[in-house]
Parts: structure tokens; C-alpha cells; sequence
């Protein structure tokens, strides 16, 4: 049975790709819901236009994805929220750019909207204003509670963003999450740009995910236009991409053993990740590798000494990684703090469809580059490490696993790097109008969804990226409960959820 | 573990000479910083980072700094977590007008005498992010800048030479 066979639905958008599009109407929409909530499809997204909202969703079992799209004639859509609580912050979101109002919500505060900004749903078109009230944290109420309010401003060199513990002693009872300090408007940015200007945009979402994102970005382009990347292009993203993956992975294996006062880890691992990053330079002309994916392929090719440069890289890996995998499993007071501290539930992970090792280590065996396989991907072979346990130590391992995958992956890209172009040319512009395309990427940290709508100038009309940080930052208040304050920093680290990408 | 320590002692050190200072930045601080300033505060500055909202591009490097080959506290440069402790604000983003105000407490929570250097193609004026209804454009729209190290985002060598420009400046050289 197809995804959509069991959702009534109206008409499908002809120019959606790859996966359908279907307009319901509250019937399908309500269908649609059902599935999310009985655990058949998993929420992949859920965005907003002027007057219509979105859904994408995942069959596991299929690996079929498909959006149904509701028509908001009153201003408002039925509650997708208030049955399936994945839904929740993207929910509010929506209301607080689009101004269209869920009906039934259980819950309407504000996410983004901080009534900052100077005016109210600033993505609607239309002039309306809406009431400031005080931001309303949930009750937590009971003997000898007390709260610790930290940020947005934290303690170290970390993004902006507000936790409203309540402890009892030392144990924290409630943590919540109030994020939006970093949203800068990038999808409203993204309206009518040029597809150059929109790719870089993309790019700086979240900055420790670039390549993720323009990545995605430029796929989502070519599946509107139905175009493809040349060979050579794809393998060469897909090293760029894997180089991400590693750089961030060493980083944050040594940052969450610091969390747990183990600095030597951190000192050895942040020497690896430099060299990353100094390799990454050498061959793309950027640490970050910022602005080298474009829709159609690459603007540049790998430099004449970037091969050897990211071989002498592999071959310091392959020296030093093991070693230092064997010192964390060896460092028992390291492991102390680390093995059933945060644990996320496989069944949260799998009601949130949690991405990257977040649900990796809660046993959600999902990876992007493998559920969707993309070019070069489904040409490539690697492992997706999947374990049960759910705490800080087995986000640890899923990391150390991915680190080896990534080194096996570069070298099979090297190895495979044949001559050949590097862009496609893309149309002057399109002779039937609109068109859309949608994308699933594997960042380190989990998919990222691009979806967009280009007009007959290729320019874009719509765009929406989803960091896979939404369906985590839930989850992470769900792994602190029980646990003391003093390890919600290793917990915190163990997730290293992004602001800027949730926030945009 | 004993292994691994003796190894990293003795495989020769990763640190690279300092860069010179920056030229341009050198100019830029001539004019701001007085004398008196630089007799208070010696050869060191603790520099409090605040995320303004950058896309944490900037972050990235600013922590690359600690690693092993730029060690910044060789130069009497060390990060504190608050700013009351506080001689320098790192400050990124295209200031989110959601950020606004915590960057005007944190900058009136810092004491005098104090300098903020603004980092990034997006601290300057908002970079790519200009022109958004959520950002209010660059730093110095918030509180007074006497120094932009500029990039998107800037390595390593450019962050280390801004702010060695204002060592050099406050330790009295300039
Ligand atoms: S300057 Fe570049 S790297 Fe830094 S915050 Fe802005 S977009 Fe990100």
C-alpha cells in the first residue's frame, strides 16, 4: 500500500519531486494524523505558506515519503499538535510566522516570536498585530521545588538559548527549553532570491552543518528542475560532506569526556579535528567548505594537493583514533559519568523520529544517505552502528562508529574519483511555471529536509529547511529528568543540538 | 593512557609561532584605546565570546583558538564565563533583535574599562542576514565596537591577529 492510498485526498501537485505531493482535505488531514499517532508513518516535517501548511511523513517500513498539504481558507488548519507531540514547536512556529491558528491547540505560546521584532507574523503577508504577553513556562509545583534559570546568554562559547530547570535538591524534575534567540528570518530572506544568493543562505543555517545544508539545498534545486549532478560533482560532495561528519564528530567526542573533566581527550581530539579542517582547506579553499555546493554541481574542483592532503589525514586517523577509542574505554571514572547518565527512550526517539545519533543510540535504525540513497551514496558502502542503551555513552560510541564509517567512506570516494564535469547547467528559466522539490540529507547530527518552490525565473519562492535539532531538543528534556544539574552540560554536549538551525 | 600521555609528550609541540598582529586593526585601535586603560590591564585580557545570533560558523573558530596549535592563553589570552570577570566582548551574529537586549545587559554587566570586537562578515553589518526583520544589522547598532576582525567566518590566524593587536595596544605598545 502506497503512503498516500490510506489519506483521502483531493488532487496531487504535478510538479513535486521526488516524492508526491496530495492537497486533503480535513478528512486527509485528520487520516494523516491518525498514522502519526498510531507509530505507521513518522513525521518528517511540517511547515507553512501564506495560506496552506505541510506535512511530510515517513513510512519506516517502505522507506516511502510523500507531503500532504492542507488548505487554510479560515485562517486555520486542525491541530496536529495536540495529538502528536512531535509536532508541537513546529506548530507554534508556524502560527508565529504565518499567523494561521491550529484549532483545538492545547498549547499557542509563542516560539520564535519574541515580540522583538517589531511586527507579527512577518512571513503572512497581511498587517496584523497580536498581543505581547509574558513568556509562560509550564508549572512544575510541588514541596521544595525551586528553579534555575540559565542563559541566554551560557557560560561558555556556545549559542544563545533560555533553560528553565525546576530541581528538587539536586535533581532536576522538569527541565524546559526556550529557544528563537537566533532567528535572523532566513526562510523570509529566502523569498525571491536568486538561486546563488538563496544557496548561501542555506550554507550558513548552522554553521557546523554547511555542507549538510548546501548540500541539500542543491538537490532540492535539481529535483525541481529535474536535473542531476555530474558523477564527479556528487563524489565530491559527498567528501566534503563526510570531512564535515568526522570534523564534528572528533570535536564533540572530546568536548562531552571535558564535560566529564576528562581533558586529555579533548586536547587529542581537537588536534584531529584542526586537521580536518586544515585538509578541508587545503582541497576546497575553505575550512568550513562554505559556498563549494551549488545547485548543479560544485563550483570548484578538489585542489591539485587536496587528495594527498586528505590521505595524509586518513592515515593520522587511522594511527591516532584507535587509541584514543581505547582511552575511553579504559578511563572507568570517564564511563562513570557517562553510562546511564541521559537516557532517551527508544520509544521517544522512535514517536519523534529522532535522526543522527541521537536516535541511533536510542535504536532508531534510520540514516538518510541509506533510507533515501542519494548520489553517491547508493553507490557507496558503509555501516549505519545502531544501539539500544540510549545514554550519553552510547551517543559516545554511535560517534566513534560514524568517525570509522566516515574514514571508510572518503577513502572508497578517493579511490573512485574518476575525471569528469563538475556542474550541470541549469535552464534559464522554466517554461511551465512553478515547480517544487524536497530533499532528505544526513548531516553528523541527523536529516536536514529542504523543500522549496522555485518560480519560472528560477528564483525562489518558498524554501523551508528543517534541522534534525527540532525532533531532539524535545528529547533532550525528556533524557535530563531524574538526572542531577551538574551532568545536564555532558547530556547537553552528548546531543549538541543546533540553535541557529531551529531558530533560523 | 600512560601511553598516549608519554607519546604526546614527547612527539614534538603542535603550537605554531604567533602571527603578527594586524596591520588595519592596529589603526582601528590606535584611536580608542587611552593610556590609562593600558597601564590597568598589563599583558592579558579575559574575553568573554557572546553568540549575538551568527549561524555558529563563527563559534567554530573562535574555539579552534584554545586547541593546541594556536593556544591562546600562551598570550596572556584566556576565555571566562562571565562577563563580570570580563576585559573583552567577542561578539557574533548579525545581533537578532531577539538578542538585543541580552547583549546590552551583558555588555553593562562588563566592567570598565572594557572593548568589544566584533567577529565576522555578520557582526560588521549584518552580512548575509541584511536587511532581515529580525536583525537589527551588526554589532555596533548595540553597543560601541573598537574593533572588527572580519571573515565568514574568520580563521583561526585572523581572530589571533585582531586580538593580538589589542594586547598589543592595552599592554601599552601601541
Ligand atoms: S560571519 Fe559567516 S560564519 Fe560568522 S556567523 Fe556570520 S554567516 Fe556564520
Amino acid at each position: 500500500m502506497g503512503i498516500l492510498d490510506g489519506i483521502p485526498h483531493v488532487s496531487a501537485a504535478l510538479s513535486h519531486r521526488p516524492w508526491p505531493r496530495a492537497v486533503v482535505t480535513e478528512a486527509g488531514w485528520q487520516a494523516a494524523i491518525d498514522r502519526l499517532v498510531e507509530g505507521g508513518l513518522t513525521l518528517l516535517g511540517f511547515w507553512g505558506e501564506p495560506t496552506a501548511v505541510h506535512m511530510a511523513m515517513l513510512d519506516a517500513g517502505s522507506a516511502e515519503i510523500a507531503v500532504v498539504s492542507y488548505e487554510c481558507t479560515a485562517g486555520t488548519f486542525p491541530s496536529v499538535a495536540s495529538r502528536h507531540p512531535p509536532a508541537l514547536r513546529l506548530e507554534r512556529t508556524i502560527h508565529d510566522l504565518f499567523g494561521l491558528a491550529p484549532t483545538l491547540a492545547d498549547d499557542l505560546r509563542p516560539w520564535l516570536d519574541h515580540y522583538a521584532w517589531g511586527k507579527s507574523y512577518p512571513l503572512s503577508g497581511r498587517n496584523t498585530s497580536r498581543d505581547a504577553r509574558p513568556y509562560q513556562f509550564l508549572p512544575a509545583e510541588g514541596e521544595a521545588l525551586h528553579q534555575v534559570a540559565v542563559g541566554p546568554v551560557h557560560a561558555g562559547t556556545i549559542e544563545p538559548g533560555h533553560f528553565r530547570f525546576t530541581a528538587n535538591g539536586e535533581h532536576v524534575v522538569r527541565l524546559e527549553q526556550w529557544l528563537g534567540y537566533t532567528h535572523k528570518g532566513i526562510e523570509s530572506l529566502m523569498q525571491g532570491a536568486s538561486l546563488e544568493a538563496a544557496a548561501k543562505l542555506a550554507n550558513r543555517t548552522s554553521g557546523d552543518s554547511a555542507v549538510a545544508y548546501a548540500f541539500g539545498f542543491a538537490r532540492a534545486v535539481e529535483a525541481a528542475l529535474q536535473i542531476e549532478a555530474p558523477r564527479r560533482a556528487t563524489l565530491l560532495r559527498a567528501l566534503m560532506a563526510e570531512l564535515e561528519r568526522l570534523a564534528n564528530h572528533l570535536g564533540d567526542i572530546g568536548a562531552i569526556c571535558n564535560d566529564a573533566s576528562f581533558a586529555l581527550m579533548h586536547a587529542q581530539t581537537g588536534i584531529l579535528r584542526e586537521r580536518c579542517l586544515r585538509a578541508a582547506n587545503v582541497a576546497f579553499g575553505h575550512r568550513l567548505m562554505m559556498d563549494v555546493i551549488v545547485p548543479g554541481g560544485v563550483t570548484r574542483d578538489i585542489a591539485a594537493d587536496g587528495v594527498s592532503a586528505l590521505r595524509a589525514l586518513l592515515a593520522e586517523l587511522q594511527k591516532v583514533f584507535p587509541r584514543l577509542i581505547e582511552l575511553y574505554d579504559n578511563t572507568a571514572s570517564l564511563q562513570d559519568r557517562t553510562v546511564t547518565t541521559g537516557i532517551v527512550k527508544a520509544e521517544y526517539a522512535r514517536q519523534f523520529g529522532a535522526g543522527g545519533y541521537v536516535g541511533r543510540a536510542s535504536g532508531r535504525d534510520f540514516d538518510a544517505r541509506r533510507a533515501t540513497a542519494y548520489p553517491p551514496y547508493h553507490a557507496l558502502s558503509f555501516e549505519v552502528p545502531v544501539l539500544q542503551a540510549g545514554d550519553v555513552n552510547a551517543r559516545v560510541w554511535i560517534r566513534i562508529r560514524e568517525v570509522e564509517q566516515s574514514i571508510v567512506l572518503i577513502e572508497q570516494i578517493l579511490d573512485q574519483l574518476g575525471p569528469g564535469e563538475l556542474e550541470t547547467a541549469l535552464p534559464a528559466r522554466i517554461g511551465h511555471g512553478a515547480c517544487e522539490g524536497m530533499t532528505l540529507t544526513e548531516a553528523f547530527r541527523g536529516d536536514v529536509l529542504v523543500w522549496l518552490r522555485l518560480d519560472g525565473a528560477l528564483r525562489v519562492e518558498r524554501c523551508h529547511l528543517r534541522d534534525a535539532s527540532w525532533f531532539q531538543w524535545p528529547l533532550l528534556e525528556t533524557a535530563i529528568e531524574g538526572n542531577i544539574i551538574a551532568d545536564f552540560p555532558l547530556c547537553n554536549k552528548s546531543f549538541n543540538c543546533s540553535y541557529s538551525g531551529v531558530d533560523l | 593512557m600512560r601511553k598516549t600521555l608519554l607519546e604526546s609528550l614527547t612527539h614534538g609541540s603542535l603550537t605554531e609561532p604567533a602571527p603578527a598582529p594586524d596591520d588595519s586593526a592596529l589603526a582601528e585601535l590606535a584611536t580608542k584605546v587611552d593610556r590609562a586603560a593600558q597601564a590597568r590591564l598589563g599583558r592579558s585580557l579575559a574575553i568573554r565570546q557572546v553568540d549575538a545570533g551568527s549561524c555558529n560558523g563563527c563559534e567554530l573558530e573562535i574555539h579552534a583558538l584554545s586547541n593546541a596549535f594556536y593556544d591562546i592563553e600562551r598570550f596572556g589570552l584566556r576565555f571566562v564565563a562571565s562577563p563580570r570577570h570580563a576585559d573583552v566582548l567577542l561578539v557574533t551574529g548579525p545581533v537578532t533583535k531577539n538578542m538585543r537586549q541580552a547583549l546590552e545587559r551583558t555588555y553593562n554587566a562588563t566592567p570598565d574599562p572594557k572593548w568589544v570586537v566584533a567577529v565576522g562578515g555578520c557582526a560588521i553589518d549584518g552580512g548575509i542576514f541584511k536587511g532581515s526583520y529580525a536583525s537589527v544589522g551588526g554589532v555596533s547598532a548595540v553597543v560601541p565596537v573598537d574593533l572588527h576582525i572580519n571573515g565568514c567566518p574568520p580563521s583561526p590566524t585572523d581572530l589571533l591577529k585582531g586580538l593580538l593587536a589589542l594586547l598589543e595596544h592595552v599592554g601599552g605598545k601601541g
